[in-house]
């Protein structure tokens, strides 16, 4: 028996077919609230597919989402992030344009409910200063605030997605991986700042750094062929024999 | 010198019409993902409207600047909310079906209506003859065109820099899914966008009105143009359509002048030569990964 509460986000039975191929297959997914949840699986396994399911980026052939008791199933992407869900991107995506401070300042505003003041202009907006500069300082970016995005150095880049995730405010958080493509002392920063940026706040997260997902993680689930092939603590999941051999491949035993 | 000049000015002129109507198709292109193929009907029907306008009720062209655009606007709402809306979800050549469809439609009734011969249209007194400038002789109409289009584009600029709206159109132009990420929702400023779109292809008839042929088939060559106008500038790119307006109305009127024959194939050698060496138009963004 579970119960609704202390559940962040459950799914049941969650599918997803793309013309014949079932990326995620009748997937129940439950995370804990104020957990740091992590997917891991290999390439394919359905966990970017999962992640889109979750915000609304792709509908559900299949199945039900639950966001803390509410169905969001079917929502839109700007719903969802309306309703405290906020998610990163696997490949970096900015508004190259747009400094890191534009962009905090319209995640700032994107989910706020005057959307119809659009004429505001940018002056009478900027009341929302001190967030913006607080959240930038808290990535780190205080420096950086008013050069164009498109020139940030790489882990700068994904330090501000984190920002613009939590300018949302969200009570989930589902970063893709946030390490990916990263050096060594960015990928130590970034695990700094996630665990820094999660109290309080539930996490879902890919990584295929299995560094990051054993520190980060109290809870991992392992996809294959998007099915859950397993779940538990990292310690459980690194010893499991299907694991194993769904990374190894069924001739490591031999 | 003078006649470097003078062809400076024509091609301008003859760039703001570019200009303004790529900037419309940019910003369509940007939030819809749709190529706007009646873009050049559109633009016909600013010159069409504006010529009935002032054959009917007299009103010329300084309250045209003002009302056809806005009519416009509306008949860009309607367009949208009765057809475009449908091509969201569907397949691009649904896009180039439907809107060149369109635009076969629109110059047929304006054809049925008013035939094949030209439209009469006269500019106020005001903006006839030439204003001396630096001892060449200018035409005030070329100049007009220029200035006013200048400060619509400037406009626009401002709108999309400095206020939330314009925030949210770049966001959306640029990484949709980023901006609903973000809990924006695109698709409310999809109707306006389209209406604003089509206002802005209407108005760059309206200040064609008196400088070119108003006739049912003035959008067919245009739309051709503005579409090398695009690739040179990048597509979706909002700077790029203006820049790349300006450019190829420069190279028209160089090419008008000095090498007749070749002034049409010159816009599209320059096209071609823009796409080897930026595939993504000059302010394009090259899609990575």
């Amino acid at each position: 028996m579970t119960t609704t509460h202390g559940v962040a986000l459950r799914t049941v039975s969650l599918t997803k077919q793309f013309r014949g191929f079932t990326a995620v297959r009748s997937v129940d997914l439950e995370v804990a609230q104020g957990g740091v949840h992590a997917l891991v699986g290999p390439n394919g396994a359905g966990k970017t597919t999962l992640f889109n399911l979750l915000t609304g980026f792709l509908r559900p052939s299949d199945g039900t989402i639950v966001v803390f008791g509410e169905d969001v199933t079917g929502l839109p992407p700007e719903k969802i992030a309306r309703k405290g869900v906020a998610r990163s991107f696997q490949i970096t995506s900015l508004f190259e344009n747009m400094t890191p401070r534009e962009h905090v300042e319209l995640a700032l505003q994107g989910g706020s409910s005057q959307g119809l003041r659009f004429w505001r202009s940018e002056r009478l907006l900027r009341r929302y200063r001190p967030d913006v500069d607080d959240l930038l300082d808290r990535v780190g970016l205080s420096a950086q605030a008013d050069r164009p995005s498109g020139l940030l150095a790489y882990g700068q880049k994904r330090a501000l997605e984190l920002a613009l995730v939590l300018a949302l405010d969200p009570k989930v958080m589902l970063l893709d991986e946030p390490t990916a493509g990263m050096g060594i002392e960015d990928v130590d920063r970034t695990v700094e700042l996630i665990r820094s940026i999660s109290a309080g706040r539930t996490v879902v997260f890919v990584d295929h750094n299995m560094h990051v997902v054993g520190s980060l993680a109290d809870r991992v689930t392992v996809l294959q062929q998007g099915e859950i092939l397993a779940e538990g603590t990292y310690d459980d999941v690194r010893r499991d024999a299907r694991v194993v051999t769904a990374y190894l491949g069924e001739s490591h035993d031999a | 010198m003078s006649d470097v000049l003078q062809y400076t000015v024509q091609g301008l002129a003859a760039g703001s019409f570019y200009a303004l109507a790529a900037l419309g198709l940019a910003i369509i292109f940007g939030v819809l993902g749709v190529v706007n193929f009646a873009h050049g009907a559109f633009y016909m029907l600013g010159a069409v409207t504006a010529a009935v306008l002032l054959d009917t009720t007299e009103i010329g062209l300084w309250w045209a600047l003002l009302v056809v655009p806005l009519l416009l606007f509306g008949f860009g709402v309607v367009v949208e909310r009765l057809l475009v809306q449908w091509l969201l979800r569907l397949d691009p050549l649904y896009n180039f079906l439907l809107t060149f469809g369109l635009t076969l439609l629109l110059v047929d009734l304006v054809k049925r209506k008013y035939g094949v011969s030209g439209l009469p249209y006269e500019r106020p007194e005001v903006l006839d003859g030439r204003f001396e400038l630096l001892g060449v002789g200018l035409p005030k109409y070329q100049l007009f065109v220029l200035i006013f289009s200048i400060a619509v584009c400037l406009v626009v600029w401002l709108v999309m820099t400095r206020t939330r709206i314009g925030m949210i159109v770049r966001a959306s132009t640029e990484r949709p899914e980023l901006a609903r990420a973000l809990g924006i929702n695109v698709g409310r400023w999809v109707t306006p966008v389209f209406g604003f779109g089509v206002a802005l292809a209407g108005l760059a008839g309206v200040l064609a009105a008196p400088f070119r042929a108003i006739t049912a088939d003035m959008g067919n060559d245009f739309i051709i143009i503005l579409f090398a106008v695009v690739v040179i500038g990048g597509l979706g790119s909002i700077v790029g359509a203006v820049v790349g307006g300006f450019l190829v109305g420069l190279v028209e009127a160089f090419g008008q002048a000095y090498a007749p024959t070749y002034a049409q194939i010159l816009i599209f050698v320059l096209m071609a030569a823009v796409v080897l060496v930026r595939p993504a138009g000059l302010f394009g963004r090259e899609e990575t990964a």
